[in-house]
């Protein structure tokens, strides 16, 4: 490896650690490991090749796909700049202050119940043996197929005066006692309740194949110091899971953010059904805009902050050798708390409203089945397939240019390419609709003028313009797998490839992927049940006499047949159902493999 | 921890292919599902896009509409014409931003929605154009329509009072603005001011009495809320039968498809409400109606005449009125058995563009009422 001069000013940014002595806290020796390691790291970050300031192609590439993504958003925001409206004025005077404390009560009890669940589950079933750990393995990831407006029609289905829970209850209290459950549900509490349930697998996902990456030799380390195995979880696990963490609740909380269904249903006015609210009910797009631009400026410094809490931190293992944990073996009551504490979320985020929609599918299926359901999912499956591997490319050109060439601007572009996850789907829908039906029109007059006839909208209303709202909407679920998953691929076996001769293209091909195999995967695949839950984006984009899982279940629910919905509710329930086992098994095999080095 | 001494590029990319020695038999990167996917992008998205036959005669619908009816009976027209009917169905606020945005390139044919609000916004947004058509100037009556036939009703929606038959004697309750005297303080459910139905019976509320005495109804309303605004038109009939409100305000056809529930459950909750034509003394019971309006830039727009020509048919009528229990803009369909034990009413007349005028007064109403 060519030694590059480093002490330039720029050079300083790069190679940020100070030689200060060993901190001696107490247990002596990690201080005086983790110094010799923090100088390694700075040795080896003056060596990192410095960023070039010439644009090179992947440089150039992934500016103009980001441009591409963000193209549809920056359509519907544009507006903000113009007068206030008398509508504006109108919902800031009267209702913004609801939405504002509905909206921000909803992310931090969401957040923090995802956190609760995902975490300690993840840990659980990382680190220790109990009844049932395999099993539960793959059903805490389950949930993660429901719609939440799903789970919301059948939570309040289950809890309702015909339901089965107030049926038991009633055998022993008054009707009139049992009868405000479904209304006690149907409110802001609820509404957390029901996003918590289907939203903590993304943590729990992200953090346990964290928690499995790590190597058993740190956490074995840390006891052997005479740290408990909560201490250890609390000081050692939990800070090198940290990227990962945080990602998955970033993805959680926007998530949540743009949540319409469930809680339309459920009569929360969050901001979300504020812009809808200002869009369609007083057919005001400018406010709606605004609205828009308030919560895409709330979730840009989530965004930032998200990374700006990973700071300088690395948070590879620094080790060559890499020994998996071996799993703690838990003894009687604590070991069948552990199965309890990880069996919960499974039942009611899963299990109770499966057995609820299979219940109404026994009662409609002789007359709702048909060939047609064929058809529905096939096009769902294709949508999902072809989003999720397109998601999952563009994120790794994304990726891999910033760690090419790390500049400012890149930075900005990657961080900027996760907004529209934030963005309500409908919202996303009608931006994409711009540039589609601008390129359409410049098509039509170069049509017109060679032949004179005239062609209608080639790529609006098409399978293409779906698919590519689709990568503007759920980029980020890739992206902010693909990125921590980066981050534990150490610079230097880059390095060493490109040394070698390889330029970056075969690098990424020949060193990058092949580690990151199972994070790709597991990026794509959360694309997929994302676009097979997707909703109002489909709805709107969709071309004629095209309908998915998704679309026939929400009508069916819309027009108040919710038995007859249950069918293609169930059925995107259990096509989500499939890649994620798959992908839990090659998470699991994590265990096993090595990491990245 | 001797691992951070080796810490350094050879020894850790070498220590890597001492790791996977299975990677050097399996080919560096598996490529199998990425081919896979690629082909997928490349065979199927094209099928999907362009599996159009462009001399097949059809007509484009954007539908709110999605019941089966609707689909059964764009079967029989293309059986009886030769027409296909290609749907997309999504709200209509969605369909209306979709068809500004296509502008005169718009696939669109004809536009149906559940509400005369929505075509007047359509109309106003210059996204329909007038149809000259004897058939439909003649079956669909005056008040149904659009003064200048830019829309037209294909059914008659009611807004009315369902009570718990238990609770409630129907003569205490006889008007709209009823719900917000003192004596059915935390008796009344309702759902939320985002629904259509709501806003476009605030606006007719608004034309009848003026835009201050509206406002003090939704007050009323408001204190007598049993509980805060929830769910949908079904949820508010169940939790009237159910004992959380004793009257609710809802569209009848709802309570018609209770009545007619496949499941014995769904039947007996139907059967503990009653229903009420509200203001039969004064100006009638709020209608609205589920309508269609042929879009400006129609490419097929004679195919569109017929398509809504043949839905104001005799059968298609029937079909409508049949399955979902709406009353039929046609004179002279029977009504559905249930309809019929509901016995006449009068209706407001109210011109229907009315609805979709004072729509934002409306909103901005229930905003000001705390309605939410």
């Amino acid at each position: 490896m060519a030694v590059t001069p480093p002490p330039e000013p720029d050079a300083a940014r790069w190679s940020p650690v100070p030689p200060h002595p060993p901190t001696n806290s107490g247990s002596g020796r990690p201080g005086a490991q983790g110094w010799i390691r923090r100088r390694l790291s700075g040795l080896r970050d003056q060596y990192r090749p410095r960023p070039r300031v010439t644009l090179t192609g992947w440089t150039v590439a992934t500016l103009i796909v980001v441009a591409l993504v963000l193209l549809p958003i920056a359509a519907v925001t544009l507006g903000i700049f113009g007068e206030s409206s008398d509508t504006w004025r109108h919902l800031a005077s009267t209702v913004l202050a609801d939405y504002l404390g509905n909206s921000a009560i909803l992310v931090l009890g969401v957040g923090a119940l995802t956190l609760l669940i995902g975490v300690g589950t993840a840990w659980l079933v990382a680190t220790c043996e109990f009844p049932g750990r395999r099993l539960l393995e793959t059903g805490l990831i389950l949930p993660l197929a429901m719609p939440t407006y799903i789970m919301a029609y059948t939570y309040a289905e289950i809890l309702s005066h015909t339901g089965p829970v107030q049926g038991a209850l009633q055998l022993v209290l008054d009707p009139s006692v049992t009868a405000g459950l479904r209304t006690g549900l149907m409110s802001l509490t609820g509404a957390t309740f029901i996003l918590a349930l289907v939203l903590y697998p993304y943590v729990y996902l992200i953090t346990r194949a964290s928690f499995l990456k790590q190597s058993g030799g740190i956490l074995e380390t840390s006891r052997i110091l005479g740290k408990s195995g909560w201490s250890s979880f609390f000081k050692v696990a939990l800070p090198m899971a940290r990227p990962a963490l945080v990602a998955g609740v970033t993805l959680v909380l926007m998530e949540v953010l743009n949540e319409y269904g469930a809680v339309k249903y459920f009569g929360v006015s969050t901001f979300t059904t504020g812009i809808f609210r200002a869009w369609f009910s007083l057919g005001d797009t400018p406010s709606a805009i605004r609205l828009s631009a308030c919560l895409l400026a709330f979730v840009f410094v989530l965004i930032l902050g998200e990374r700006a809490q990973r700071g300088r931190a690395r948070f590879d293992h620094g080790s060559s050798r890499f020994r998996p944990v071996v799993p703690f073996q838990l003894q009687g009551w604590r070991a069948w708390l552990a199965t309890g504490a990880c069996a919960i979320p499974v039942l009611f985020g899963f299990l109770v409203p499966v057995l609820q929609l299979v219940s109404w599918v026994i009662g409609v299926a002789p007359r709702a089945l048909d060939a047609r359901f064929l058809t529905l999912a096939m096009n769902s499956f294709g949508l999902a397939m072809v989003a999720g591997f397109l998601a999952v490319v563009i994120a790794l050109l994304i990726v891999y240019s910033v760690r090419l060439s790390p500049t400012p601007l890149l930075h900005l572009a990657s961080r900027a390419s996760s907004l529209g996850y934030s963005v309500p789907g409908a919202v996303i829908a009608v931006g994409v609709m711009v540039p589609f039906i601008w390129i359409d029109r410049q098509v039509a007059g170069v049509v017109q003028s060679l032949t004179g006839g005239s062609v209608g909208l080639i790529l609006t209303g098409t399978v293409a313009a779906l698919v590519f709202a689709y990568v503007v909407r759920f980029l980020a679920v890739a992206l902010n797998p693909v990125d921590s998953g980066f981050e534990r691929i150490c610079g230097n076996l880059d390095e060493t490839s490109r040394s070698l001769g390889s330029p970056p293209l075969r690098t990424l091909f020949k060193v990058d992927v092949p580690l990151l195999k199972g994070t790709l995967l597991s990026a794509g695949l959360l694309v997929f049940v994302d676009v097979l839950k997707e909703l109002p984006l489909t709805l709107i984009l969709r071309p004629f006499d095209f309908d998915t899982l998704a679309t026939r279940a929400f009508q069916l629910a819309m027009d108040e047949q919710v038995a007859e919905s249950a069918l293609p509710a169930l059925l995107i329930v259990l096509v989500g159902t499939l890649p994620v086992i798959l992908l839990n098994r090659l998470i699991g095999r994590q265990r096993t493999k090595g990491s990245y080095g | 921890m001797p691992d951070n001494l080796h810490d350094s590029p050879v020894s850790s990319s070498g220590s890597k292919v001492g790791h996977r020695p299975s990677r050097n038999d399996a080919g560096p990167f598996r490529r199998g599902p990425f081919i896979l996917a690629m082909a997928l992008l490349f065979a199927v998205v094209p099928l999907l896009a362009g599996c159009e036959d462009e001399s097949e005669p059809v007509v484009n619908v954007y539908s709110h509409r999605h019941y089966d009816t609707d689909e059964a009976l764009f079967q029989q027209f293309t059986a009886e014409t030769g027409i296909r009917v290609r749907v997309v169905s999504a709200s209509a606020d969605e369909l209306i931003a979709r068809l500004e945005r296509e502008g005169a390139a718009s696939p669109a044919d004809v536009l149906i929605t559940v509400d005369a609000g929505r075509l007047h916004r359509a109309r106003t947004r210059g996204l329909l154009q007038p149809v000259e058509s004897e058939v439909l100037q003649e079956v669909v009556p005056e008040h149904l329509r659009d003064p200048e036939n830019f829309w037209f009703g294909l059914t008659q929606r009611i807004r009315v009072l369902a009570y718990a038959r238990e609770r409630v004697d129907p003569e205490e309750i006889q008007s709209y603005e009823a719900l917000a005297d003192g004596e059915w303080e935390g008796r009344v459910v309702a759902r939320t001011s985002e629904n259509i139905y709501n806003i476009s019976h605030m606006a007719s509320m608004v034309a009848a009495l003026g835009q201050e005495a509206a406002e003090e109804w939704a007050r009323g309303v408001v204190a007598n809320f049993a509980r805060p605004p929830q769910g949908n038109d079904t949820d508010q009939i169940r939790d009237v039968a159910s004992g959380i409100g004793d009257v609710a305000l809802v569209n009848s056809y709802y309570v018609g498809r209770l009545l007619n529930a496949d499941d014995a459950a769904s039947r007996e909750l139907g059967e503990r409400v009653g229903i009420i034509f509200p203001n039969q003394e004064d100006r009638g019971a709020h209608v609205n109606v589920s309508g269609i309006g042929v879009t400006a830039h129609a490419p097929n727009r004679d195919h569109a005449v017929r398509l809504i020509e043949f839905l104001v048919s005799e059968e298609a009528q029937r079909a409508f009125a049949e399955a979902n229990f709406e009353y039929p803009v046609r004179e002279g369909i029977d009504w559905a058995p249930t309809l019929r034990s509901w016995g006449t009413f009068r209706a407001d007349d109210l011109e229907l563009n009315r609805l979709g005028e004072l729509n934002n007064e409306a909103v901005r109403i229930f905003d000001r009422a705390g309605w939410r």
